[in-house]
């Protein structure tokens, strides 16, 4: 057997012979440097890697909302039949910031559900649920039809035919000194329960609410 | 194991006896004088650096019987690259991406009255085309010829990482003309990518740079289409390109391998 040159080696760096070891001390001067270093560069690279990451996701966690937009006065609206109306839904970007709502009043024999004073006006987005595209009402036969993919939704927006996950979104309305106006969208799954709005292409149904988590950045 | 023989080099780079009639060596025609300084440029540069080893090493490498036009679809896809590069380049010095109606009037600005603009914005958006049916192809010769097994798996999974970049290059430069196609299917592609379970609504968060399309979408876009994904892409390049160099290429799969005798360990 090789006889070892160093047979035992002790933690303590005074043990070890180290010229100039302190009583008591296990970390030597060069295992020292070197984790100082390496520290201080990770120390100065996350100085400016963690601030710019912040500065590149900060807007998911950011909530904007974007108040109540004014559409029209009471009477422009009829129970059986939308009328369009323009808002802006991101500001600075001229036309293409710009959505249609498709606007009725309430009609007590269809929509169930109980009278708020943010449901007196249904209001339907009309970025369509599958993907995202513009759909379009079409007065004669009562339907919402998306031009992208064929997804077909009726007077309430529940989906009737096409790809689409779920009905189209909606917008809370109220009546404020005599005009009708449009505030936060919300989400409604296919028996018409609001949920914080969801990106279109996400259901809502069954498991749906949960594998897409409704957002910091629009929840309601 | 005997030692590997080292790269050949080039006969025409190998050093040459002078030409007859000069005095030992010494140049006497202006081109023969011409090509001394460069030479010795280059030595000037050689004695610090020792680049010409490198270049040796990565260039002059022995390739196996059977290489053929197959194997040049990997060079091609780097070509179209740099082409990419080159032409985005100086695609920046006009494009304004300003989401109000700048960046389209821009683009507008580059296609009509821009000295070649449409036949340079012709290159990148055509170009781009070809880069991702290169990337196909490349990866094709690769799956069919075998070229991804030991040992070059980690080149095939860097290549992977590659045509990930560029999907990403072109779902990002799909944005930037910003006319009604390539706001639509911007949307479409975020509403696509939200419904990944999950992480997928934050991530289109994260691309949108909020919750709707807005301006700071295009240039977000832009500043990955131009600064991020490219540097990501070259970086991976060069580690795909050093992988290649240091493994070398595969025969095709309808070759037996016959290795050089003097490669063959005695046998008894």
């Amino acid at each position: 057997m090789a006889p070892t040159r160093r047979p035992s080696k002790s933690k303590y760096t005074a043990d070890r012979g180290i010229p100039g070891a302190f009583e008591g001390e296990t970390v030597t001067r060069r295992r020292f440097m070197t984790g100082t270093a390496h520290g201080a560069g990770a120390l100065a690279t996350m100085g400016f890697a963690l601030p710019a990451l912040a500065f590149a996701i900060g807007p998911i966690f950011k909530n904007n909302s974007l108040g109540w937009q004014t559409v029209g006065t009471p009477d422009m609206f009829p129970a059986d039949n939308y009328i369009p109306a323009v808002i802006v839904i991101a500001p600075g970007l001229g036309e293409a910031g710009n959505s249609t709502v498709y606007i009725r009043a309430r009609n007590p024999s269809i929509d169930t559900t109980a009278p708020t004073q943010f449901n007196r006006w249904v209001a339907i987005s009309t970025r369509c649920a599958h993907l995202g595209c513009p759909v379009r009402w079409v007065p004669a036969s009562e339907r919402f039809i998306c031009p992208c993919h064929g997804g077909v939704y009726d007077l309430q927006g529940v989906r009737v035919g096409g790809p689409p996950p779920r009905p189209l979104d909606r917008f809370l309305t109220r009546l404020h000194e005599g005009y009708v106006q449009v505030g936060p969208r919300f989400s409604v799954n296919s028996e018409l329960r609001a949920f914080s709005p969801r990106d279109p292409g996400e259901p809502l149904d069954g498991i749906g609410q949960y594998l897409y988590p409704s957002r910091p950045s629009v929840r309601i | 194991m005997p030692k590997l023989p080292a790269p050949p080099i080039p006969p025409r780079f190998l050093p040459q006896p002078p030409p007859p009639g000069s005095q030992r060596g010494r140049p006497s025609t202006p081109l023969q004088k011409g090509a001394e300084a460069g030479k010795s440029a280059v030595d000037w540069i050689d004695e610090r650096t020792s680049l010409s080893g490198g270049v040796r090493w990565a260039l002059f490498r022995k390739v196996p019987k059977g290489t053929n036009w197959f194997y040049t679809l990997g060079s091609a896809t780097l070509i179209a690259f740099l082409s990419q590069a080159v032409t985005g380049v100086f695609l920046a010095m006009y494009y304004r991406p300003d989401a109000a109606g700048g960046a389209y009037e821009s683009v507008r600005y580059i296609t009509n009255d821009v000295f070649l603009g449409q036949f340079v914005r012709g290159m990148h958006k055509w170009g781009s085309s070809v880069m991702v049916i290169l990337v196909f192809l490349h990866m094709g010769r690769t799956f069919f010829f075998g070229a991804y097994k030991y040992p070059r798996e980690l080149n095939w999974v860097i290549g992977v990482v590659l045509l990930i970049l560029t999907m990403l290059m072109s779902f990002t430069g799909y944005l930037l003309p910003f006319d009604q196609r390539s706001y639509w299917a911007t949307i479409v592609g975020v509403n696509i990518n939200g419904t990944g379970p999950l992480l997928g609504p934050y991530l289109s968060d994260f691309l949108r740079g909020g919750p709707e399309f807005s301006a700071t979408t295009l240039s977000r876009f832009y500043s990955i289409h131009m600064l991020l994904v490219p540097g990501a892409i070259a970086a991976m390049i060069g580690a795909h390109l050093y992988l290649v160099a240091k493994l070398g290429t595969t025969a095709p799969p309808w070759l037996r391998a016959t290795p050089e005798p003097e490669l063959v360990e005695e046998r008894l």
